[in-house]
């Protein structure tokens, strides 16, 4: 009765506990779902050094699974490669700019030492109330470690960008 | 939505099933933040010096991330405020796996606690070390002093963490080399952010630009120990596993005479802090803020050693 594909189909509902509209596959945290036996090894990779979500994640993950008849959960987490906005799927972007949050460009590829960036980060943002150009940065540290504030000049709403990293 | 939470205050009044869920009352996690990494020490490297040197850096960065919390509620705008926490927290994060990998390298370097603790390795060595045990670099156990001060220590700090961070990312210790590549792309905007203040407080007004020339007459004198060489800097850069931090100093002086350059601001001409007792921060001889600073981290986890919640 237990079979790896179903495992994978309850993690893959669970959904990230500071942007809600994103379950953890579309932001690219969960990583593999295992199933040997009786044990499920679930492997995630974090978004930030110090995200504090990350806990929660792990026991949404370990409790969902277990309502779902899987008793012995394990949480492995995976620090290499580091987690990139890149990983956020097609689907997870949708549903960020349908809640209100611009997606992530492109992440910044480094070869060598990493340049200083004297100017502020120049990004082409819409906002994704009312889908208009030339978003004005606000800051570029949000009220979560991975979002920057902008604001939209033709609706004048304030929104968040996920960073590219 | 039947699965997850709406919002992340739900997942504190579900009342789950399994076993008790209480925990550590002053950690931020449950688990091993290295749960399921391979964290066995390469070939070839000692594993009592990999643990002092992942101390050394994780101090560095856990002394630096609480000092810059004190900037929370009390910076000079929302968005400063907002952006020295997320540095610091940045930081913490760091921290936490350093420790937590110098905690499983060498598990004597963790202070024993009673039977039954609920301090997970990494608290302990937050919490429960003395003074005379952080490996901190002295450079970043100053007071905040004003806003200015505290972007050029940023700068300073910042500066010298990316070029460091950079070199570790090859690490023959996987867990270093993953922590390190991580931070690399966080420590580069912070570096950024110090970097424009800077720019902005240098061609700002003649009251900003004033606080920026006697910011840096006092975050100056600490410079010169970021790059000195430990003895145990120097046996983890021969084994591959860790950076000597003198063979960063060329490339940090470049990049910080790009900001002085296009600010106007020369290096202050002030003698360097010498060593206390032959020793510097690295050796555990500490400044006089840093009681106070590890006081104020430390009063609450070591007055109740088996909190729970």
């Amino acid at each position: 009765m237990v079979s790896p594909t179903d495992a994978r189909a309850v993690a893959s509902r669970v959904t990230d506990p500071e942007m809600p509209m994103l379950t953890l596959e579309d932001l690219g945290v969960l990583r593999d779902v295992e199933v040997e036996g009786d044990v499920v090894t679930v492997t995630i990779t974090p978004t930030y050094s110090g995200c504090p979500a990350m806990a929660t994640m792990r026991d949404d993950l370990v409790h969902t699974l277990r309502d779902h008849g899987y008793a012995d959960v394990r949480v492995r987490v995976s620090l290499q490669p580091a987690w990139s906005s890149d990983w956020i799927t097609e689907r997870g972007r949708r549903a960020l700019v349908d809640h209100g949050v611009s997606a992530p460009g492109a992440a910044p590829g480094h070869v060598g030492p990493v340049a200083l960036t004297l100017t502020p980060t120049r990004r082409t943002v819409h906002c994704p109330r009312c889908g208009s150009g030339g978003a004005e940065l606000t800051s570029e540290f949000g009220p979560t470690a991975c979002t920057a504030i902008y604001r939209c000049p033709a609706c004048l709403e304030p929104f968040e960008h996920v960073k590219e990293i | 939505m039947t699965d997850g939470h709406d919002s992340a205050y739900d997942g504190l009044l579900e009342h789950h099933t399994v076993t008790d869920d209480s925990q550590w009352a002053f950690g931020t996690d449950f688990e091993d933040p290295l749960a399921g990494v391979d964290t066995t020490i390469p070939d070839g490297v000692d594993a009592r010096t990999l643990g002092a040197y992942c101390l050394m850096l994780g101090d560095d960065a856990l002394v630096y991330s609480h000092r810059l919390s004190q900037w929370t509620s009390n910076a000079p705008d929302l968005e400063e405020d907002i952006a020295l926490a997320n540095i610091a927290l940045d930081l913490l994060g760091q921290a936490r796996l350093l420790l937590a990998r110098a905690a499983a390298a060498d598990p004597d370097l963790v202070p024993v606690l009673p039977v039954g603790s609920p301090v997970p390795p990494e608290d302990a060595l937050a919490f429960f070390r003395d003074e005379s045990a952080f490996r901190n670099v002295r450079f970043v156990e100053p007071g905040n002093g004003d806003f200015a001060v505290t972007v050029a220590r940023l700068l300073v700090f910042s500066t010298h963490r990316l070029a460091l961070l950079q070199r570790l990312a090859t690490s023959s210790d996987s867990v270093l080399s993953a922590i390190a590549a991580k931070g690399v792309k966080e420590v580069t905007y912070h570096r950024d952010y110090a970097a424009r203040w800077f720019l902005t407080l240098a061609h700002g007004t003649e009251e900003s630009r004033r606080r920026l020339l006697a910011a840096m007459v006092l975050v100056w004198p600490l410079y010169d120990e970021l790059f000195r060489t430990h003895p145990v800097e120097r046996t983890v850069a021969e084994q591959g596993v860790g950076v000597d931090p003198a063979t960063t100093a060329d490339e940090v002086h470049v990049v910080l005479e790009q900001v002085f350059s296009v600010s106007g601001i020369d290096r202050p001409d002030v003698p360097p802090t010498g060593p206390v007792s032959g020793g510097t921060g690295r050796d555990g001889r500490h400044t006089e803020d840093m009681g106070r600073l590890l006081a104020e981290l430390q009063v609450v986890a070591r007055a109740h050693p088996r909190g729970l919640w």
